[in-house]
């Protein structure tokens, strides 16, 4: 047990080493990511210019932008920059063929790696985000009581484990296809359209907003967000995140079973 | 010395990379249907925002004195310029960096044409095309539901040249943040920055006010043109002629020629530093 402890503690300060020698870049690109922020400010401000009691769904103009600084908090959690595709390359190039010599799970591997280079980008990326949030002070309504910002926090871990486990299952399907390069643009599609990242999901219209309710892509940017601002009313909060703890829960077991399933269908050959 | 024949060459590129496009059929058909798809949802959602701004029920929807149709054009007007850029100059662009990187543009620059021709034009991306007519539908579909708006012939051939000089202005930016590459060795946020910057294009310039806006606004639009890019040929043909809109419409011409040539400038100052990679 102390000896398998030993394993993931190595792995994880590698990884945390590995992420550190690039963090110069790392504090310009994410200060950059903040650029759009500008624009958005402005084009809502335009709109809700045009709107005579200054709500449109229940959203003011400092409640939509406070929603896309809080999308960008919940994508800093959730989102998996070359996760999936990462695990497919794996598969094609045969660099898989480690995990099944070496005493060290796929999944789990990379899940530590993960966490490690999220860990540094949070070490980093506080600044900007900090500096941010900190001159868009005015937007926000205040802080939510501590229901909602304990169920706020919550929602950030499990949204990088929903995120983490989803994204990896798409690489797993590396197995079977080996190139998933245009299945992860139809699910970067989707994401960008349905997780909330675009605009607020109280804007679509019905059907729409139902099923995309029950989704798990909400959980990635809309809902941590709008749990912060209050937006989800307080007898569905916990419902709301038994739900995402379900999702969690079905992508988990899902990368597990493809992990194993594909172990058993791969081939490696020479090298 | 014998003159290449420039157009001969350049239907060569456009001729060799159909046949690339063509050879990679399924990719090609990819890359139409997710152009199309980041399109289309860019208008979905803007639908979206002005059904809400009629739902609210003083009936008024605009967004900095732009109707529903009149932003569609806004649109289209963005598609069509994206897409010229994208289809002649992007995949270009981006090679730049990776040719300076392996040493590749030993190669360019012993081949007796215009280095600056070369590197930008080499690969013509056929898969913007569909875009293109994505675009003109829209045009089609929106200015005829513009309430009050007869055009005048004239808008029909400003609009074009107009078009044409955005992709200019943009192809500027890019082959000018592209020439950096040379100096720094490697630029891998070179599509981030070209993201973030021409981000600030894609809206109405008139968004832009108040006390930290309108400076804004005029370092955009006079120091580094990109506002220009999509406004001016957008209000062209969307809005009526009038007088006030003549000194912009003349600044964007001089912007097109200005930034043909420093853009140009740049290039030649980064290849002078250009030290090749040794192998």
């Amino acid at each position: 047990m102390l000896a398998r402890a030993q394993i993931w503690w190595t792995i994880f300060t590698m990884c945390v080493a590995e992420r550190l020698a690039y963090r110069g870049d790392f504090v310009l690109g994410t200060t950059m990511r903040f650029l759009p922020m500008i624009t958005q400010i402005f084009l809502w401000t335009a709109v809700f210019a045009s709107s005579s009691n200054g709500k449109l769904v229940g959203f003011t103009r400092n409640d939509i932008i406070a929603y896309y600084l809080l999308t960008m908090v919940a994508r800093a959690f959730s989102s998996m920059p070359g996760l999936a595709s990462g695990i497919a390359r794996q598969i094609r190039d045969g660099e898989i063929k480690k995990f099944l010599i070496q005493p060290i799970d796929l999944i789990g591997f990379s899940l530590l790696a993960r966490m490690g280079h999220k860990l540094v980008y949070y070490g980093v990326a506080i600044g900007p985000f900090a500096l941010v949030f900190y001159l868009c002070r005015g937007f926000f309504p205040g802080w939510p009581p501590a229901e909602y910002l304990a169920a706020f926090l919550l929602s950030l871990v499990l949204s990088f484990l929903l995120g983490f486990f989803l994204e990896a299952s798409l690489g797993l399907a590396g197995f079977w296809t080996l190139e998933i390069s245009s299945l992860l643009f139809v699910y970067m599609l989707f994401n960008f359209f349905f997780s909330g990242h675009m605009f607020p999901l109280e804007i679509l219209p019905e059907p729409w907003r139902t099923w995309v309710g029950w989704m798990p892509l909400k959980y990635l940017a809309y809902f941590p967000a709008a749990v912060f601002l209050q937006k989800i009313p307080a007898d569905q909060l916990w419902q709301e995140v038994g739900v995402l703890m379900a999702w969690t829960t079905f992508f988990y077991f899902l990368s597990r079973r493809l992990m194993h399933a594909g172990f058993r269908r791969y081939s490696g050959y020479g090298g | 010395m014998h003159r290449p024949n420039y157009l001969a060459v350049f239907w060569m590129f456009a001729r060799n990379s159909l046949i690339r496009d063509m050879t990679f059929r399924t990719n090609y058909i990819i890359d139409v249907i997710f152009g199309l798809c980041w399109a289309l949802m860019n208008l979905g959602f803007y639908t979206l925002v002005y059904r809400l701004m009629y739902a609210d029920g003083d009936g008024a929807a605009d967004i900095a004195g732009w109707s529903q149709y009149e932003f569609f054009v806004f649109i289209a007007t963005t598609i069509l310029v994206n897409s010229f850029v994208e289809g002649f100059f992007m995949a270009n662009a981006e090679e730049l960096s990776e040719l300076t990187r392996t040493g590749g543009l030993d190669f360019a620059l012993l081949k007796p044409i215009d280095t600056q021709f070369l590197v930008s034009l080499q690969r013509i991306n056929w898969s913007a095309i569909p875009k293109l007519l994505l675009a003109l539908a829209l045009l089609a579909y929106s200015i005829p539901r513009i309430e009050g708006l007869t055009l005048h012939p004239i808008q029909f051939i400003l609009y074009p040249l107009y078009i044409v000089m955005g992709t200019l202005i943009l192809y500027s930016v890019m082959i000018g943040l592209a020439a950096t590459s040379i100096w720094l060795g490697r630029n891998q946020s070179l599509y981030d920055f070209w993201f973030y910057i021409t981000n600030f294009s894609r809206y109405p310039m008139e968004i832009y006010e108040g006390s930290f806006g309108s400076p804004l606004r005029f370092v955009f639009t006079y120091l580094i043109p990109i506002l220009v890019v999509i406004n001016v040929p957008a209000a062209t043909l969307a809005k009526p002629l009038s007088d006030t809109n003549w000194p912009l419409a003349g600044f964007a011409v001089v912007a097109t020629v200005g930034s043909l040539a420093i853009s140009r400038w740049i290039f030649q100052r980064a290849l002078m530093s250009y030290r090749s990679a040794s192998s």
